[in-house]
């Protein structure tokens, strides 16, 4: 029963960048059509889930003192290994996510888990965990898209679904349009699951143990000195 | 002249119209994070805008006189995050032992940094546009200037959010993203500006 909860904590109670507001670089830059917004959260998913187990058994091996460059070594390697599987299978798709493909690599999301979960838990558990979290990313991703594609092209997963009579709006799929999608989602989670706002700051970052260490957290610094 | 000339170009381009932040999302983290002082943005720009420019600097050897001719080419984001992250945590350590002034200003963001996607961003996007070390190197600085731009200009506006009074489910992060994206908004008016000063 708890192995079901590991899993099904990251899809909506702890979806990771709906509610935990991790990994924004990636919502919002490969979210343009519905189909990239899948591709990337699975190539996400897949590396997450290969992370977590291997972290998950090296947790004893790895000295903590140097934890964090181990862990973007190993995610490092199964993000290599995606992008060489999707070039070979799926050309399309690689060269729609392009550099973000390889920047899987520096996904907050990734490291978070394996600081706070993987390197604490047995194997099941963290699988678990890496594919709960990795299907929630999927799930914005894909949410976030299919606002973006419909409104900015008037498609969805390349079929016509708008009347002819409205006319796409191209301000969806630039830029602009992906901040104000997302931030349009979040409120929307927010108001339905009456969630206490969160402000997007430094503690949601896995390195912020490192900075609050040293006390010198930036994030911290603003708290203390008051409003700016 | 005719390399000057690009270089400019290279340059503008990377702080107006290819902005990292607001056209290329790459480190929304920090931009999103840090912003909310003005001192801070200064500091974490003027920190991120270093490491690009030398982590430019070291992987454009490791990539063309280390990879390319053993013919890993396809291990170039091991071997960039792997020397990102060495490179960072030895600033950090000289800075702290030989610079102190300069550690207090700047090194405190540097930890932030290693897992920042606009470093490893501008050193992968420096391969793909084929630059040599001199256009790498100005294409590095010119996205970190960018970057520093953009969160100076967002800390004002988060300013003037802070004293708003704005409905409970907006408030925190979609606020935020919604200011960005009305910043976003104005980048784009930035488009065809380089082409046409420059007449290319």
């Amino acid at each position: 029963m708890s192995y079901m909860k590991e899993f099904t904590k990251g899809l909506i109670k702890e979806n990771p960048n709906m509610v935990m507001l991790l990994g924004m670089c990636p919502t919002l830059a490969v979210t343009t059509m519905a189909i990239n917004g899948l591709g990337m959260g699975l190539s996400t998913t897949f590396v997450l889930v290969c992370s977590n187990i291997a972290i998950s058994l090296l947790k004893k091996i790895i000295p903590s003192s140097v934890r964090l460059p181990c862990y973007i070594v190993v995610i490092a390697g199964f993000v290599t290994f995606v992008s060489l599987m999707l070039q070979a299978f799926l050309p399309a798709l690689y060269s729609a996510l392009g550099m973000f493909l390889s920047l899987i690599t520096v996904n907050c999301i990734i490291l978070g888990r394996a600081e706070m979960f993987a390197s604490k838990n047995k194997v099941l558990p963290s699988a678990l965990d890496g594919l709960g979290m990795g299907l929630g990313f999927t799930l914005t991703l894909v949410l976030v898209g299919s606002v973006r594609e419909i409104f900015g092209t008037g498609q969805w997963f390349g079929i016509t679904i708008m009347p002819d009579v409205i006319e796409p709006m191209t301000l969806f799929i630039l830029p602009a349009g992906g901040f104000f999608v997302l931030g349009t989602v979040i409120a929307v989670v927010n108001r339905i699951m009456k969630k206490k706002p969160r402000e997007i700051s430094c503690s949601n970052c896995p390195n912020a143990k490192n900075c609050f260490a040293s006390g010198e957290c930036p994030e911290k610094e603003v708290k203390e000195g008051g409003n700016a | 002249m005719e390399l000057a000339k690009d270089l400019c170009i290279i340059l503008l381009t990377g702080i107006l119209t290819e902005n990292f932040v607001l056209s290329k999302f790459l480190g929304i983290c920090p931009f999103l994070g840090v912003s909310n002082k003005f001192s801070s943005s200064l500091g974490m720009g003027a920190a991120v805008t270093f490491v690009m420019v030398c982590a430019s600097l070291v992987t454009y050897p490791i990539y063309y006189g280390v990879l390319v001719p053993l013919g890993i080419e396809y291990m170039n984001t091991i071997a960039f995050i792997l020397v990102i992250a060495v490179f960072v945590q030895l600033v950090e350590m000289v800075l702290k032992k030989f610079v102190p002034p300069l550690y207090n200003s700047l090194g405190v963001y540097l930890p932030l940094i290693t897992t920042n996607c606009a470093v490893l961003g501008v050193t992968l996007l420096n391969l793909t546009k084929e630059y040599d070390l001199l256009e790498s190197v100005v294409n590095s600085f010119g996205a970190g200037v960018g970057f520093m731009m953009a969160m100076l200009i967002f800390a004002g506006v988060r300013g003037r959010l802070a004293e708003c009074n704005i409905p409970k489910a907006l408030s925190g992060a979609p606020i935020t993203l919604m200011a960005a994206s009305i910043v976003s908004l104005a980048f784009i008016g930035f488009g065809g500006v380089v082409e046409n000063i420059f007449g290319a």
